[in-house]
């Protein structure tokens, strides 16, 4: 039994779900993340290696170590988690889009080689992608075009990069690649990077991830781009470059999400934040760093999917999840109110989540001595939870009175988002748990005195800042609008551009026929004003006397022929 | 729906808030004794400043703010930019 790849559980039961209905395709939905997980846990341990030769390749389609095995029963989890969300659908697409997003997601983590994590980098990307097409719209419609475009673009890089490092050491296998690897290490090093939205590339995450479907985005945020980071810890560990890539990452996009309106994109800006402490912990590449990273994906996935879940069914019942048209929704749904408040606690209060794991990167960041890096992340720490934290929250479910009086979300969704609450508490307090799992060697524990009182006085005193700019009346409101972010480079800049260069073009092309007809024109005149145009043929030249004249000459050859 | 008599909910009266937000202000000002009383460790120099954490956590997130409203006026767009 320990021969078999978990995803392909998953991919069988993509099938069966595309043609099943009602009660049995519900019950293979839940069934399937749980005995792959079983299947996981009690089947395959740390070392299990299973590999078919094809043309003379010897491709992994399973390596199973601590870092791969942790990262696939997280995501068995966030799946299970994500098809209790989305029970209520009957939209066979996105059900079937799912199931094979996640089975991809865990095939990529357990793949042994970069050939077959290509392929289930490319099935990660074609299978997400209908999660924002299921939203029906021309618009989203046309994210999701882009967004694939991104992806596909990341998945080539990767292909390109694999065969070039086979080429220079001829292996496949997926192991630390490094920076100096040279022109392979950089390939892939940017493949990943696309993936795990590194600043410049990111544009592909906020622009497509808010246009998918209520259940979609649940599951967008829990796959691909920890899949990215996953292959980051494993092939690039300790490269300094990341940690200053990381440090951008948890930075700027807290000032998009201050002044983003759509409260998913806002949750979009802060996922590349968190991705960023990830990203950060990777470049230390210490014991201790990797483990937070590692322990800190595991967090950030459950309560970033609470936050989502929440959002996911404001949107659903209120219609909207602009922050300027919501407000007072605790009135009518208390519950996804409370579960919502819980997943935003969990960003970094003790006790939650993300405290016992955010804090061993930002211990790991100390004890690399990265003094003002770490006042960045700070910075960071405090802003995310300013936003995500409170101001999500906040303006969806307390603020200003919309009116908007609604039901309070479905059963499915309640019993998801509670899932996901219980185990934001129990790994917060439990932590012992989760670090047992976690693949390096440390000792580490996040509750004393010094940590504990310096997370909530920084979470206390940002949610200050928040109560003292509101009742100020300079906290940048949600407003009806788009920010310019990257995506304006392919959303205007190239568009407005090729539409300028036609223009050009087609004036260039206008002008040099004119230059060229208008010599032309002139010696027309100038034969029509001289005597021999008097003459029959040259009055005037239909093509039809011209035809007609050389076939009489044709049929006189002819006949010449035949007769003569 | 405004024609139904709604039921007065938990924050329609000002009380409340003014007593959660009394709480809230007490926890903070707890907070910051308590940087006084509990020693905590120092990895960087700059964390031997009182309440620290708590200064600093407040004051990135008015910078935040201040900021933010600084870049908005550069990429703000009407919602319909892209379709234009």
């Amino acid at each position: 039994m320990s021969e078999l790849p978990p995803f392909v559980l998953f991919f069988i039961a993509a099938l069966l779900v595309a043609v099943t209905r009602g009660t049995v395709r519900q019950v293979i939905l839940l069934a399937t993340p749980l005995i792959a997980g079983l299947h996981l846990w009690f089947n395959i341990d740390a070392g299990v290696v299973v590999t078919h030769s094809i043309m003379s390749y010897e491709l992994t389609a399973m390596r199973a170590d601590k870092l791969g095995l942790l990262f696939a029963y997280l995501f068995c989890i966030a799946s299970f988690i994500a098809s209790i969300f989305s029970l209520h659908l009957k939209d066979t697409k996105q059900h079937v889009a799912g199931v094979m997003y996640a089975g991809s997601a865990v095939g990529a983590v357990l793949a042994g080689d970069l050939i077959t994590l290509f392929i289930f980098w490319e099935l990660l990307a074609v299978s997400s992608v209908f999660l924002i097409w299921a939203r029906g719209s021309e618009r989203a419609f046309k994210a999701g075009m882009r967004y694939l475009l991104f992806q596909v673009l990341s998945g080539l890089l990767l292909l390109a990069g694999a065969l070039v490092y086979y080429h220079d050491t001829g292996s496949l296998a997926f192991g630390h690649i490094g920076l100096d690897m040279g022109v392979a290490g950089w390939l892939i090093f940017i493949a990943f990077g696309i993936k795990a939205a590194f600043p410049f590339l990111h544009g592909w995450l906020v622009d497509g991830y808010p246009e998918a479907t209520v259940t979609g985005m649940v599951f967008l945020s829990a796959f691909s781009t920890k899949v990215a980071v996953y292959a980051l810890a494993r092939g690039f560990a300790g490269e300094d470059i990341l940690v200053y890539i990381g440090v951008t990452m948890a930075c700027f996009p807290i000032f998009y999400a201050a002044i983003e309106n759509d409260l998913r994109k806002v949750l979009a800006y802060c996922l590349i934040n968190q991705l960023g402490f990830m990203v950060t912990g990777i470049g230390i590449g210490t014991a201790l760093a990797l483990n937070g990273v590692v322990a800190h994906v595991f967090s950030h996935v459950i309560y970033k999917g609470l936050l989502l879940m929440a959002m996911g069914a404001v949107l659903y019942r209120a219609g909207s999840i602009n922050s300027s048209d919501l407000g007072g929704l605790y009135k009518s749904m208390p519950k996804t109110a409370v579960l919502g408040i819980v997943g935003a606690l969990a960003i970094g209060f003790p006790l939650f989540a993300g405290f016992i794991s955010k804090s061993m990167v930002m211990s790991a960041l100390m004890y690399g001595d990265y003094g003002y890096l770490w006042l960045l992340m700070l910075f960071a720490s405090a802003g995310v939870f300013h936003l995500a934290g409170i101001k999500v929250p906040y303006f969806a479910f307390f603020a200003h009175d919309s009116g908007i009086r609604t039901e309070e979300a479905p059963r499915n969704m309640l019993i998801a988002m509670s899932i996901s609450a219980a185990l934001c508490l129990f790994i917060g307090m439990q932590p012992q748990y989760l670090y047992a799992l976690l693949p390096w060697e440390m000792e580490y524990w996040p509750y004393d005195v010094t940590h504990v009182l310096a997370q909530l006085q920084l979470l206390f005193f940002s949610a200050l800042a928040f109560v003292w700019l509101n009742k100020k009346g300079f906290y940048p409101l949600g407003l009806p609008s788009v920010n310019l972010d990257m995506e304006w480079l392919y959303r205007k800049l190239l568009p407005v551009g090729v539409r300028r260069a036609m223009l050009f073009l087609r004036s260039a092309k206008e002008s040099a026929l004119s230059a060229v007809t208008a010599p032309v024109q002139g010696i027309q005149s100038v034969f029509f004003q001289s005597s021999v145009a008097k003459y029959y043929l040259s009055e005037s030249w239909p093509t039809g006397s011209m035809v007609f004249w050389i076939s009489v000459i044709l049929a006189a050859y002819l006949l010449l022929g035949i007769f003569g | 729906m405004s024609d139904e008599s709604e039921k007065t909910y938990l924050f329609d009266k000002p009380k409340n808030i003014e007593r959660l937000l009394k709480w809230f202000y007490g926890a903070c000002i707890l907070l910051v004794v308590a940087d006084f009383i509990f020693h905590r460790h120092i990895g960087f120099g700059w964390e031997e400043v009182p309440a620290f954490y708590a200064i600093y956590g407040f004051v990135a997130c008015v910078v935040l703010a201040v900021i933010a409203k600084k870049i908005r006026k550069v990429v703000m767009r009407k919602e319909n930019y892209y379709d234009e």
